[in-house]
Parts: C-alpha cells; structure tokens; sequence
C-alpha cells in the first residue's frame, strides 16, 4: 500500500500544479478530474448540480418534509389537508395487507407470507454455484409442492383457500416462478428441435418461436382468457389464473428457446463430433455433453430474459387478476384514498425494483465472472 | 476444377428399423407431425361446434357492419356509424404513430443517456447509470399507469400550466401551438423533401470524389442551395403564408392548436423512458466494443473529439449496435399495446372492444397478429437493409 505514495508519475493531467496530499488537496484533485476537467464539462456539472438539486428539495419536501406519515383508523382528512404538497404514505400502513395478499382470508395471510419468503429462499439458494447440483431440481419440486400447500391448504388443518381468493405478491411470484419452471425445459426443447436436421421438427419450433414472438403478449393473455374457452370441449373450465399461466409457460418458452439457442450455437463443433465418435445417443449427447456447456455460456442473458419475465408478469392486470400491480391498483378505488395513487404505485414499484435489482446485480456479476 | 467437388461417401442400404438413423429421423417427424396435427384438428373442432352451439358466425363479414364504438383519439375522420373495418383501421394508425414517433423519441434519448453513461464527467455518468437503472427494474405497465395518473392529477383546464407562451399542459394533456397548413405549405414541404433527397445523393458523389483524391470538397454550398434555398424559393412563388396557431383557452376547453391527449401522452412518455434505458446500454456497450486503440490513434492524428466520435468510433459502433437496437424497436412497438390500460384505443384496445361486442374471438385475434407481425416484419427487413448497409466491407 505504501508503494502508492511513492510512484513516480503523477496521475494528474500534465500542465496542472501539483495538489498537496491532503484531504482537502485530494478532494480538489477528484473534483478537478471528475467534475470540472474542461470547460464545458464544469457547465455541465453546475448545470446539472441546479437542476438535481432543485428536484431533490423539491421531492425532500414532498416524500419527508410535508409528507403524513399515519393517520388513525380509516380516515384520510389529515392526507386530503397537505394534497400536492405532501405525500400521504399513510396509505401504505392503511392497505398493505390488501396489496401484498389481495383477498386472501385476513387470518390466514401468515400463509402466503410464508410462501413468498420459501419463493425468496429458492432463489436465494439457486443463486449460489455451490448449488448447482442435481438436488437442486428435488429442491424446487418440494419447495413448489410446500407453497401449494400452503396457498390451498385443506390438509393439517389449514383451511382451504380457492385460486380466486389468492392475490397480491403471491400471484406475481407464482406466475414468474411457475412460467420459468415449465418454460424452461420447454425452451429448451425447442431451441434443440430448431437446430435439428430433421425439416418437420425444425419448422415447426421455427413457427411456434417467430409466432409467439411475433405478436404482443396482451393478445396471447386476451386468447387464454377469451379464446381458451372456445377451444375447450364442452364442460371443460380451467381456471382463469391457470389459463394466464399457461400462457406465459408458451410465452416464456419462445423466447427462452431462443437464448438458449444462442448458447447451443457458441458451442463448438469439436463437442458434437466427438460425442458422435463415442457413439452416444442424440438426448445423451445433448443432456450430459452439449447442454450443460452451452447453458453455461448464456446464463447472463439468462437471467436478462427472467428478469424481463418477471416484470411481464404485471400484465395480467389487463385481463383482471390479482397480481401485485392489480391489488395496488384496486387498493386506491375506496374513495377515501383514492387520491393517493402516485404514493402507492411508488410502494409497489419499490417492491418490484427490490427484486429486479437483485438479479441484475447477480447477473452482472456472473458476467464480470465468467471467463473471457 | 473438377477435383474441387468432395466425393460423398458410399450410401449404406436402407434397413427398416429405428436404429437406421435415417429411418428414425423420418419415424419422429411422422409422430410429431401428428401429435401437432391432431392437437390442431381437435382444438379446431371443439371451437367449430362451440360457435355453433353459440350461433357465431365465423368469417370476416363483420368487419363491414356499423362499430357503434366511440374512439376519441384519432387522425383520421371517424364515427361510431362507420364500419369496424374503418375503426380497425383507426386503430392501426393509433399503434403506428404512437411506435414510430416513440422509436424516434427513444433512439434520441436512449443515445444520448448512453454517452452521458459514458461521459468523463462523474455527475452526469452516475445520472446516467441510476436513469438507466430505476427504469430498467420497474415494470412497464406500472411506469404507464404512473404517468397517466401524473397526468390525471394536472390542473384543470383553466388553471393550466404555462411554461412557455401557447403551450399548456393540463388534465386535458399537452396543447401546443401548430401551424396552419394549406396547398402552398404542402409544396414548401415537398420542395423540402425533394432538396434533402438531392442533397443526399450529391454528398454521396462528393465523398466518393474526395475518395479518389484525397481532397475534401465542402458539401455545405449545397445543403445551403438545395435545403434551404430551394424551400424558401418555392414558398415565395407559390405564396404559402407562415403563421402559428397559439391555442387558445374558450370556456372548459381549448381552441386552436395540435393537442396530445392524455393517454396518447402518457402512453408516449412511458415507452420512450423505457426503451430509452435499454438503448442506453445497447449503445454504451457499443461503443465500449470499440478497441481503445482506435480513438487513440485518431486523438495521435490531432483529430477533435466529436469529429473522432463521429467519423472513427460510432460508424464502428453502429455494426455492434443494430442487431441488438431492432428488438428494441420490436419490442416497443409490440409494448405499445399496452395502452389498453390507459384507453388510448389502438389496435388492440380496438380488437378487444370489436370482440366484447361481437364475440369474433378469432377473427380479432387473427387481426392483431396479423398486423403485429407485418409490422415487425417491416422494421426487421428494414433493420437488415440497414445493417447490410453499414456492414463492415471487407478489402
């Protein structure tokens, strides 16, 4: 470390006067390089220090200064008093119970709380490398099978609780988790029968791909929810969640197909003819050479392509259920509040930023990870 | 010559059994075929005897009956008593003029956001990276209905924001001032084209001249002829007058003046903020994949630094860019169906109303793939075209 103050060079630009190795002195230094380093860019940076500062006190004084923290009982006087001027984030407090679990029986939100926090460990735990094992996929069957336990219920003496009655995060979390669950290996599928030397099977991955990706997901929501009916024989009722998660099975897959494509082409030929020389089957072949080496490779875009997934999820507020976004924005139809939407959409939008952060983070350090 | 074709190898004989790979390859598409096959053929079924038992007609003879839906927002002239072919095309003019001018909004910004990212300037890269950041992570859908409810809490007409004269920004949406045009401006704008076209095609030829000789001929005497002179010369001549309409505000609403709806507002805002965060990184990464090396033999030339951001890293950049730049305008345009959360009736929203009051489930459905798809179509044949064009031309 001391080896630093000793170097010859200067880091400073040249023709500038040498700043003394004080705080003060190094402050000046950063301040020279980073902020004011030609003309132009000291315009920019006063500039820019107005314009933030100004947003800044001016978003102090609504979110803090003027803001009313909690008001008593379901009354919204104290809020309506500081409108436009202050936040009323006693909204939150009021209504947070509806907007994480929607119309899940009061007494029994315990259960779906737990089940988010089981969703949040399985993340937590694939995350890590030391993980990726065959367990891992045990892992997720009983971790799945614990939450719908939990959300039905019916068994040790947990009442039973109807899919029209879940909502709120464990919706989102459920139609995230489950869509890349079964999406997954469907993707998978598809993106080896697209690369497959047998015509049908190719064209036909090639026509679910460029379809599904072709068209908006609000239209393949509107047809589960529309269409699927139509399709079905007489007497036979899926559920409306059921429907909206098959369609984000089909519609993760498409495009999970083609991430995973992109890994099966960067893997190099050698792998394939070797695995022929040694005589292994076309699915051997593929599971235990091919596959693990060409996931691999893609894992950042990977995590891209659920972290957009997970924010897809919201759309279902078009066709009426009760994900996150749905129970916020129904949360703000009471009159008394419903003045304060902005203060719970920031709410919500938070929760959701958590989330995506994270696994930005993690995908970006895999990639600072990965070998170049 | 002749030595050049490979001698294929000697065909072994056909045996029927599936451990002939060839015979299993033919096997596995006659099963998959079929499963697909009869799952179509079953699913079409049940929906054939569905409409029949709920006396649905299929086909598409309603588009030509009367829609009896209100659409508020549109460029063309529309009323509820015209046909639903008519409001369906209304609907495709609300997706492209909210896509094609969100695309240009969001290239704009999403570049501009890129280079801040990677300015020297420590303030405005660290800008950058929280913009792109916050709206990256937040769901589009909850970033539209925020600003629709921004939007919604604007003072009333009357109490409108003015933050320049004749632009007013209230609950109304946004109404700024336009500018009349008649038959002569059409011609001032024509000439405008036709001079931009020239102008184009005579920069080409100074350029490639320049290539021959190596010295740099101004191409400016033409722009200031044929982009400038020329309009002004034909507005003189067929006498097109000049004036902006300022809105005006009459009573509880405005007059004069182009007005952006709200919802067509708060549509726009939300998908260029967005895209605008993903293009941010396509262009920062961009650049970043150019060597370092090459900016810094151009700075060894003495080059400024905007004409080597312009001449030397971009056109680099751009090949790194453009495959990745053309799903982000896929995806804008194909998000900007979203807007049947807000009421902006776009081709969606319209198909939606048209199926809700007709029950043509199918028939709508069809229409919005089909128009989705043409549209993507046409962005990717127009992205290629382009990327062909820049592509790196090997000497």
């Amino acid at each position: 470390m001391t080896s630093i103050a000793h170097t010859p060079e200067d880091p400073l630009p040249l023709g500038r006067p040498r700043a003394r190795r004080t705080l003060g002195g190094m402050i000046v230094a950063w301040l020279r390089v980073n902020l004011f380093a030609t003309v132009p860019s000291g315009i920019i940076t006063l500039l820019m220090l107005f314009v933030l500062g100004k947003a800044a006190i001016g978003l102090w004084q609504w979110g803090f200064a003027n803001a009313v923290w909690f008001t008593s009982g379901n009354d919204s006087a104290a809020c309506r008093a500081v409108r436009g001027i202050g936040a009323c984030w006693a909204v939150i407090p009021e209504k947070y119970r509806f907007i994480l679990f929607g119309t899940y029986p009061f007494a029994e939100q315990w259960r779906p709380a737990l089940a988010v926090l089981i969703f949040i460990a399985l993340f937590v735990v694939s995350s890590r490398r030391s993980f990726w094992r065959k367990e891992l996929v045990l892992l997720w069957a009983v971790s799945l099978f614990v939450i719908g336990l939990l959300m039905w219920g019916g068994l040790f003496g947990m009442s039973y609780v109807s899919q029209d009655r879940w909502g709120g995060l464990p919706v989102t979390l459920i139609l995230a988790t489950f869509g890349l669950a079964f999406g997954f290996p469907l993707g998978i599928l598809v993106a080896l029968g697209r690369r497959s030397k047998l015509p049908a099977i190719r064209s036909l991955c090639v026509l679910y791909v460029e379809l599904i990706r072709g068209v908006p997901l609000i239209s393949l929501l509107f047809m589960a929810s529309v269409m699927f009916p139509l399709f079905m024989p007489d007497g036979v009722n899926i559920d409306k969640l059921l429907r909206a998660q098959i369609a984000f099975i089909l519609y993760a897959g498409a495009y999970l197909a083609e991430v995973v494509r992109g890994g099966l082409q960067a893997v190099p030929r050698g792998q394939y003819e070797a695995a022929d020389a040694l005589g292994l089957s076309y699915w051997k072949k593929n599971v235990l050479i091919v596959l693990p080496q060409a996931i691999r490779h893609v894992i950042p875009p990977l995590v891209n392509t659920f972290i957009a997934f997970f924010k897809d999820t919201s759309l279902v507020l078009i066709i009426g259920i009760f994900d996150l976004l749905t129970t916020a924005k129904t949360a703000i139809i009471d009159p008394a509040w419903q003045q304060f939407s902005v203060e719970v959409y920031v709410f919500v939008g938070v929760i959701y930023f958590v989330f995506c952060f994270a696994m930005s983070r993690y995908s970006r350090s895999l990639e600072a990870q990965a070998p170049r | 010559m002749t030595s050049s074709t490979p001698k294929r190898p000697p065909q072994r004989p056909w045996r029927l059994s599936l451990d002939d790979p060839r015979v299993a390859g033919i096997f596995w598409q006659i099963v998959v075929v079929g499963i697909a096959v009869a799952i179509v053929a079953w699913l079409g079924w049940n929906a054939a005897h569905n409409l029949s038992a709920r006396r649905i007609s299929t086909g598409f003879a309603f588009l030509g009956r009367e829609a009896g839906m209100p659409i508020a927002d549109s460029w063309i002239d529309y009323n509820p008593k015209n046909t639903y072919l008519r409001a369906f095309i209304v609907g495709i003019v609300n997706t492209l003029r909210v896509a094609v001018i969100g695309i240009v909004l969001a290239t704009v910004l999403g570049t501009l956001m890129g280079i801040a990212r990677l300015s020297s300037n420590w303030l405005l890269s660290r800008f950058a990276a929280v913009y792109v950041e916050v709206l990256r992570d937040l769901p589009l859908l909850l970033q539209l209905l925020f600003w629709y409810v921004l939007m919604q809490g604007l003072p009333a007409a009357r109490q409108a924001w003015r933050p320049i004269e004749g632009v007013f920004l209230s609950n109304r949406g946004l109404i700024i001032p336009s500018i009349p045009f008649g038959d002569a401006n059409w011609w001032v704008l024509l000439a405008l084209i036709i001079g931009l076209a020239v102008f184009y095609v005579v920069r080409r030829r100074l350029i490639a001249q320049q290539m021959l000789d190596g010295r740099p001929r101004p191409a400016w005497p033409y722009a200031l002829g044929l982009v400038i002179a020329l309009p002004v010369v034909v507005s003189i001549i067929a006498g097109a007058r000049w004036s902006i309409a300022l809105p005006e505000l009459r009573g509880f609403n405005f007059v004069g003046g182009w007005t952006l709806a709200p919802e067509y507002f708060a549509l726009l805002i939300a998908l260029v903020t967005y895209t605008s965060a993903f293009i941010a990184e396509i262009v920062r990464s961009g650049i970043q994949a150019v060597p370092k090396g090459q900016s810094e033999a151009a700075k060894a030339l003495g080059l400024k630094r905007g004409f080597v951001l312009r001449h030397i890293v971009l056109p680099q950049a751009l090949r790194v860019i453009i495959p990745p730049m053309t799903s982000q305008y896929l995806n804008l345009t194909k998000n900007s169906s979203l807007a049947v959360a807000v009421g902006y009736q776009d081709i969606v929203s319209v198909a939606n109303t048209t199926l809700n009051q007709t029950g043509q489930a199918i028939e709508a459905i069809a229409l919005i793939m089909l128009v989705f798809l043409t549209i993507s179509l046409g962005i990717s044949f127009f992205m290629n075209w382009y990327n062909a064009r820049i592509a790196l031309v090997e000497r």
